[in-house]
This record gives C-alpha cells, structure tokens and sequence, in this order.
C-alpha cells in the first residue's frame, strides 16, 4: 500500500461526501418548508417506477447471455419469481423461492 | 432512559413492523457484506477498513470501488467526482422521498444518510399499517439493513474465506427483490408507462454502453421520456 493512513482517511471521506451528495442533494434544493416545484412534484411519482425498472436491469447486469447458461437459469427463476408474486403475493416467499430455485440450478444443473 | 410507555410501544410496533421487510435483506446483505470483507481482506486490508467503510459509506457498489482507489494513487477529488458519478441514481430517490421523510423530525438526517438502493426500494413501496409511526418504521428498516450490511462487512474480513456450504447463486436474492418491489409498483400503477420505460430504457442502455457504463445514460434517458411524457403522464395519472 502506497497511501498514507491521513491519505487513506481523506480517500474514503471523499467517497463518503460523494456518497452522501448525492442523497442530501434534493432535500437541501426542495426544503420541507418551502413548496416544491409541480415539475419535481411530478418526477417524484413518476420516477420510482422506471427507477425499479433500471434497478432489475442493474442487478442482472452480469448475466451472459451469450456464453455460459446463457441466461437460462436467470430466465426461470425470474418466471418462478413472478408467478409466485402473482400467485400469493407474499415477498418473502417469491423471494426465497426465486433464489433456491436458482442456487439449485447453478449448482446441480448448469 | 425515559422513555414513555406509549412511546416505546409505538417504538416497538414499528420495530415488529418493519424487521419482515428486512429479512431478505439480511440475506443479502450478509452475503454481500461478507463477499465485501474477503475482497478488502484478500486486497491486504484489515478487518477495520470493510468495518468502518461499511458503516460510513453504506453504497454497496462504490464500497468496492473505493477499495480499488485505496490501492491506486491519492486523487481525493477524482475519488470524489467518481462517487457522485456512481451514486447519481440517488438523487431521483432524493426527489421521490421528498414527502415520505418530511415529517420524521431528528430521524430524516439518518434516513437520508442511510438512503440506499434496497432502504429506499422497501421505504417507498412498503404498506405501512396506519397504527404503525411511519418514521420509527423506515427509521428501523435503515438501521436493520445498516447492522446487516456493517456485520457482513466485519465478518467477511475478520474470517475471510472460511464459509462452511455453497454459496453459488446466493447472490440472486437481490434481482428477485427487486423484481418483486419493480412488481408490487406495477399492481398499485394504473398507467405503467413509467414502468415499462424504465426497463426497456436501461436495457438498450445495457446493451449498447455495457456493464460498466449504462447508468447515467439509462438516467439520462428516463430523464428525458419522463420530461417530454410530462403533460399526458400528469393527465391520466392517478392519486398515489
């Protein structure tokens, strides 16, 4: 390690104040107090939804789809995570479901 | 301590309230966390770095990164410019959460800090019973999921490889939560255009910039539809 301790300490108090911008941000623009904007008022309703949209992309973003499983044990463990969503609508239960379903298909299938 | 009778039983509903919405969460981050500490521990770090950069930057994804500019050279503004880049998606969670912490007095600073992908995702979609204080109640799912993710983290380090079964795949917990709360907004929307862009934008982003790169131009690009969406979304949207 090259780094001092002082320079390791002000490092990782960068990343944290990059970090922590980026979630104090929109409450120190738009104060409690004030009336926020329609226009924000607006994108916050519309966005969450695309935003969990970009979330499932983002956390599937290291499947291959190409080489490998070529994303088939992805493929049906999401199907068997949304059926059993639809089906009992009990988020532990999809969950867990969807993930023994998919560790016992790279385990032992793929 | 003097706490009130009335409050601590506010205190401990929220608690029982809140503590089902983070067991996933306990997987997940557990496994993350300790994958998290053999990183920094096989990198050379001791257990006090995954420790500390756990529990005071508490954003998975540049927790990593930030192992690697701890090992490169010292460019404190470029590790700073960098972070922001990362985390930007925080700030369309910021706009979103404007409401839902406004009135959760001294908590709000810790909600805010604590504001990740999984804390947000539960806050903003989970049915908080109307007898449950709604602040205690995100206030726990931040603190829960925070000691998950710091345990993790300082276990990982102290103990490095040694997990006694197979992991392989554990890690899925994370796309199917996310599926779920991406589902459990689908049931509640009337109009799913927001949806349905959401994916595809970040899906053409994935494929035509990579891994690597795709989530500021897939922010960007939700951005722009949502702005450009804005008169017919606000006339055929519905009440949340």
């Amino acid at each position: 390690m090259t780094m001092t301790l002082t320079q390791q300490i002000l490092t990782i108090a960068a990343v944290v104040l990059g970090t922590m911008t980026t979630r104090f941000l929109p409450f120190l623009l738009f104060p409690a107090g004030k009336t926020t904007p329609a226009f924000v008022q607006y994108l916050g309703k519309a966005l969450p939804a695309a935003v969990f949209g970009l979330l499932v992309i983002y956390s599937l973003k290291d499947v291959q789809l190409l080489t490998g499983s070529h994303g088939i044990p992805e493929a049906i463990s999401i199907a068997l995570v949304i059926i059993l969503h639809y089906w009992k609508r009990q988020m532990l239960l999809s969950i867990a479901g969807g993930t023994i379903c998919y560790m016992l298909l790279v385990q032992l299938v793929f | 301590m003097t706490t009130h009778p009335s409050q601590q039983g506010t205190i401990g509903r929220a608690f029982h309230a809140a503590f089902p919405y983070t067991i996933p969460i306990l997987t997940s981050f557990i496994f993350l966390g300790l994958t998290y500490g053999i990183y920094m521990r096989a990198a050379g770090f001791s257990f006090w770095y995954p420790m500390l950069m756990s529990l005071t930057i508490f954003a998975g994804s540049v927790e990593f990164v930030a192992a690697n500019l701890l090992l490169g050279a010292f460019h404190p503004l470029q590790a700073l410019a960098l972070t922001f880049m990362i985390n930007a998606r925080h700030l369309f969670y910021g706009i979103s959460m404007l409401d839902k912490y406004k009135h959760t007095g001294w908590k709000k600073f810790y909600l805010i800090f604590g504001m990740c992908d999984e804390n947000f995702s539960i806050n903003y979609t989970a049915a908080i019973p109307a007898s449950v204080d709604q602040g205690w109640f995100m206030f726990f799912v931040t603190l829960l999921n925070h000691c998950y993710w710091v345990l993790g983290a300082t276990l990982g380090g102290i103990f490095g490889a040694m997990i006694p079964f197979n992991t392989e795949g554990l890690d899925f917990v994370l796309p199917a939560m996310f599926i779920v709360i991406f589902l459990e907004q689908w049931l509640k929307d009337t109009n799913h255009t927001s949806g349905i862009l959401g994916l595809a934008l970040s899906l053409l982003c994935l494929l035509y910039f990579g891994a690597d790169g795709f989530i500021l131009p897939s922010m960007i690009a939700i951005f722009v539809a949502l702005t450009l969406l804005h008169k017919p979304l606000e006339k055929g949207s519905d009440p949340q």
